[in-house]
C-alpha cells in the first residue's frame, strides 16, 4: 500500500517548503531495521537529525532538538504514539507530527490523529511518497491516506442521533461539507491532490486547504463514534 | 484492459462508438458492451445528486437540436417523454404528466405513447424497433392472437350494455399490440425494465394459485348462475337467457380460437426457457473466463517456474470441482452472512495472494450481500484482476462505498492505461464480465483511460431498500 494521495510533482506547487530548505526529520520508531530503512529511503531530501525507539527518549530527544517533523509510530512498547503527541505539544507546537503504522486498524489511527498528529500513512509507503508527506507536513498541511479517507467518511457519515448528541452536536465540527466529501473520496479512490484537483476544477491549493479544515474537524468534533474511539484509547 | 499503444486523449470511451454498427466490428466492437462509457462531462455522477438537480430544474431550458430521440438517461418507462422533453425544451415532467392525463382521458396518450416507444429510435441509435419488429414474425402472431381476444371481449362488452367501450377500444388495441412488440424487440437493457414491472403478473398467471383461483371462480359462477334462476323473479327470466346466451358465444369462440392461444401461451414459455438458458451460458462463460481462462493464462506467463505451475494447476482443479461438484460458483463471493466489506477483503486478498501485486482497498459503510451486490463485487474482482494483469501499476486502489441508494466501487490503477477504442474483439474481459454483469442487474460500469496516467473503473449497482451500517473495518 501505498499512500496515492501525495506525489512529488506537487511539491512545486506547494511552495510553502522553500527550495533548498530541508526540514529536519525525528524518526520514533521501535523497529532499528525500519529505522535506518526510512533514513536511507528519505535521503539527503530532508536531514534526519535524531531517532528514538519509545514513549520517554522521544519525547526528550524532540525537546531538545525541536524538529521540523516526527515520523511517529503509532504503536511502541511502552503505549501508543499518541503519548508522544499529546506531551510535546503543548510545549512546542511547531512541531509536527506525521503518523505511520503497519497496521491500520482505525481506532489506532484515530486517537493518534486526535492527538495532534497532522497525517497518516502506512509504513508500505513508497520513498518518494514519504518525502513528499514530510514535505506537505512540514509546511503545515494535512496528510491522509486513502484509507484515512475512508475511516473519515464512515465516522462522518451517518447523521448524528437527534436524541442523544443533540447536545453536544456541533455543526462547525461535527460534519464535512459535500466538497470535502468529495474530497475525502477522490482520496480514497487513490487520486493524488494533483488529479483532484483536476477532476474537480479547483486548484491544489484548495485541495490542501479542504484536507486541513477535515483534519481540524477530525481533532475537535465530538461526534460519537470518533469519540468512542478515543475512549477506547483512553484519549478523552 | 490490454495496454494498446494507441493514444486517445481525453482518454474516454466514445459512446457514439455504439452507433457505429455492424460494419465496424473492429477493436471498437469489444468496447460496444460498455454502452454507458460516456464523456466525463455527461458522466451519470451521483443519482441522487442528479435527481435532485432535476426537480429543480428551471421549467424551460434551450432545447436539442437534431431528430427525435428517446432518452435513456432520465427514462421512466421508455424515454419518450423524456426525449420530447429534451427535443422541445419544455420540463420532462409536464410531457409526462400531458401523456398521463391524455391516457386517462380518452386513452389516447397511452396508445400514442406505446407508438412513439416503437417508432423513436432511443438516443445514439438510427433505427427504431419497428424495423425489428416487422421481421419478429412470432412477435406479430402474438400480437394479433392478444388484440383478437381484446376484440371479443369489447364486443362482449358493449353487447351488454357498456357505453365507454367504444372510445376506448382503438387506443386499447394500438396499446396492448404494441407493448406486445417492443417486449419482444425491445433491446436487453428496456427488457429487463420491462421485465421488473411484469414479473409479478407473469409469476401468478404461472402459479397454481392462478389455477386453483380459475375453478373457485368457475363453480362461484355456475352457482351464482343458479342461485339467480331460482332468486330472480319469473317476468325477469328473459335477461337471463340472454346472459346464457353471451355465455354460449364466448365458449363457442373459446373453442375455436383456444388452441391457437394456448399454443401462442405454450411459444412464449417456451421462449423464455430459451432465453433464461442463453443468459445462464453466458453466465457461465463469464465464470469460466474469471477462472479457468485466467489461470491457463497464469500458467503460460509462469511456465518457467513449474513450482508455481502446480500451484495453480492445484488451485484451479480445486476450484473447479467445488464448483461441478459442489455447486460453489467459481470468483463468487455468495458465502451466506458475507457483507460488501468483507467481500472486498477477499478480493484484496485473493488478488494480492494470487498476483503478488497490492491491492489497496477502502470501504465506506458496508451492508449485507444480495444477488445484484454479489454480481457488483464479481464485476469488481474481475476489473482488479485486469488491472494487476495489464497496467504494470505497483499498486491497484479499490475503493468501495455503500450509500442508502446505491454502492459504487471503484478501481484505479497508475499504470501504462489504454486506448477503450483499441481492444481487440475476441478479448471477453470487461465487455463480458464487467458490463454484463453490471447491466443484468440494472447496474453501471464506466471505463476511464488516459494512456501513461491509468485506468479507472466505476461500478455503480442500486441497492434494494435497506439499512447502511457503519463499517467495521
Amino acid at each position: 500500500m501505498s499512500t496515492g494521495d501525495l506525489s512529488t510533482g506537487d511539491l512545486s506547487t506547494g511552495g510553502r517548503a522553500p527550495g533548498g530548505d530541508r526540514p529536519t526529520v525525528v524518526i520514533v520508531d521501535d523497529h532499528g531495521l525500519f529505522r535506518s530503512g526510512v533514513r536511507s529511503e528519505l535521503g539527503d531530501q530532508v536531514e534526519v537529525v535524531g531517532e528514538a525507539s519509545d514513549i520517554r527518549p522521544a519525547i526528550e530527544l524532540i525537546a531538545r532538538v525541536l524538529p521540523d517533523v516526527v515520523l511517529l509510530d503509532v504503536h511502541l512498547p511502552g503505549g501508543g504514539g499518541q503519548d508522544v503527541v499529546a506531551a510535546t505539544k503543548s510545549a512546542h507546537p511547531q512541531v509536527r507530527f506525521l503518523a505511520l503504522s503497519a497496521s491500520d486498524a482505525p481506532e489506532d489511527v484515530i486517537a493518534v490523529v486526535r492527538a495532534g498528529a497532522r497525517g497518516y500513512v502506512t509504513k508500505t509507503i513508497s520513498g518518494a511518497d514519504l518525502v513528499a508527506a514530510v514535505h506537505r507536513i512540514a509546511a503545515g498541511d494535512a496528510v491522509f491516506s486513502p484509507r484515512l479517507a475512508g475511516f473519515v467518511l464512515d465516522a462522518f457519515a451517518a447523521e448524528p442521533a437527534s436524541g442523544s448528541a443533540a447536545p453536544s452536536f456541533d455543526p462547525e465540527f461535527d460534519q464535512l461539507t459535500a466538497r470535502e466529501r468529495e474530497v475525502l473520496r477522490l482520496i480514497a479512490r487513490g487520486y493524488t491532490y494533483k488529479e483532484i484537483a483536476r477532476e474537480l476544477f479547483i486548484s491544489v491549493k484548495t485541495v490542501e486547504s479542504h484536507v486541513s479544515s477535515v483534519l481540524r474537524k477530525l481533532q475537535l468534533s465530538t461526534r460519537h463514534q470518533l469519540t468512542r474511539w478515543a475512549t477506547e484509547r483512553r484519549l478523552a | 484492459m490490454a495496454g494498446r499503444p494507441e493514444r486517445r486523449d481525453d482518454g474516454t470511451v466514445d459512446k457514439r462508438a455504439r452507433s457505429r454498427g455492424p460494419e465496424t466490428r473492429g477493436p471498437q466492437a469489444y468496447w460496444t458492451g460498455l454502452g454507458d462509457l460516456l464523456p466525463p462531462e455527461k458522466r451519470p455522477g451521483r443519482p441522487r445528486l442528479r435527481h435532485q438537480l432535476g426537480h429543480w430544474r428551471t421549467f424551460r431550458h434551450p432545447p436539442e437540436s437534431g431528430p427525435l430521440r428517446r432518452g435513456q438517461q432520465d427514462r421512466l418507462l421508455g424515454g419518450v417523454a423524456a426525449g420530447l422533453a429534451a427535443r422541445t425544451g419544455m420540463d420532462v415532467t409536464v410531457v409526462r404528466s400531458v401523456f398521463v392525463l391524455a391516457a386517462l382521458a380518452s386513452g389516447f396518450g397511452a396508445a400514442a405513447y406505446v407508438l412513439a416507444w416503437l417508432l423513436v429510435p432511443v438516443v445514439g441509435e438510427s433505427n427504431s424497433m419497428v424495423s425489428k419488429a416487422l421481421t419478429d414474425r412470432r412477435g406479430i402472431a402474438l400480437a394479433a392472437g392478444i388484440g383478437s381476444l381484446l376484440v371479443i371481449v369489447l364486443l362482449i362488452a358493449s353487447a351488454l350494455g357498456a357505453s365507454w367501450v367504444g372510445t376506448l377500444a382503438s387506443p386499447l388495441l394500438i396499446t396492448v399490440a404494441g407493448i406486445v412488440l417492443i417486449w419482444r424487440n425491445a433491446p436487453a437493457d428496456e427488457q429487463a425494465m420491462i421485465r421488473h414491472f411484469a414479473e409479478p403478473l407473469v409469476d401468478l398467471a404461472e402459479g397454481r394459485i392462478r389455477l386453483r383461483l380459475a375453478w373457485r371462480g368457475v363453480i362461484a359462477g355456475l352457482l351464482l348462475v343458479g342461485g339467480l334462476a331460482i332468486l330472480v323473479p319469473e317476468h325477469q327470466r328473459q335477461f337471463l337467457g340472454a346472459l346464457a346466451g353471451v355465455a354460449l358465444v364466448i365458449a363457442a369462440i373459446v373453442v375455436v380460437l383456444g388452441p391457437w392461444w394456448l399454443r401462442i401461451a405454450r411459444d412464449l414459455v417456451i421462449e423464455r426457457q430459451a432465453r433464461a438458458r442463453a443468459e445462464e451460458r453466458a453466465d457461465m462463460a463469464a465464470r469460466v473466463h474469471d477462472s479457468v481462462l485466467q489461470t491457463l493464462a497464469l500458467i503460460q506467463r509462469r511456465a518457467s517456474d513449474p513450482h508455481q505451475v502446480i500451484q495453480l494447476a492445484r488451485a484451479q482443479e480445486r476450484e473447479l470441482r467445488s464448483w461441478l461438484f459442489d455447486g460453489r460458483a467459481p470468483g463468487s463471493i455468495d458465502e451466506r452472512g458475507m457483507t460488501l466489506a468483507a467481500g472486498v477483503r477477499l478480493i484484496q486478498q485473493e488478488v494480492e495472494a494470487q498476483h503478488g501485486i497490492a491491492i489497496e482497498a477502502v470501504t465506506v459503510g458496508d451492508c449485507a450481500l444480495d444477488d445484484s451486490l454479489t454480481a457488483l463485487l464479481a464485476a469488481g474482482r474481475e476489473a482488479t484482476v485486469n488491472a494487476v494483469k495489464w497496467s504494470g501499476a505497483s499498486v491497484v486502489s479499490l475503493f468501495a462505498e455503500v450509500e442508502p441508494t446505491e454502492v459504487s466501487l471503484f478501481v484505479r490503477d497508475r499504470g501504462r492505461g489504454f486506448d477503450p477504442g483499441a481492444v481487440p474483439d475476441d478479448r471477453k474481459g470487461l465487455a463480458e464480465s464487467v458490463h454484463a454483469r453490471m447491466t443484468r442487474r440494472g447496474g453501471s460500469a464506466t471505463v476511464r483511460s488516459v494512456q501513461g496516467e491509468g485506468t479507472e473503473v466505476s461500478l455503480t449497482m442500486p441497492r434494494a431498500a435497506g439499512e447502511r451500517q457503519p463499517s467495521r473495518a
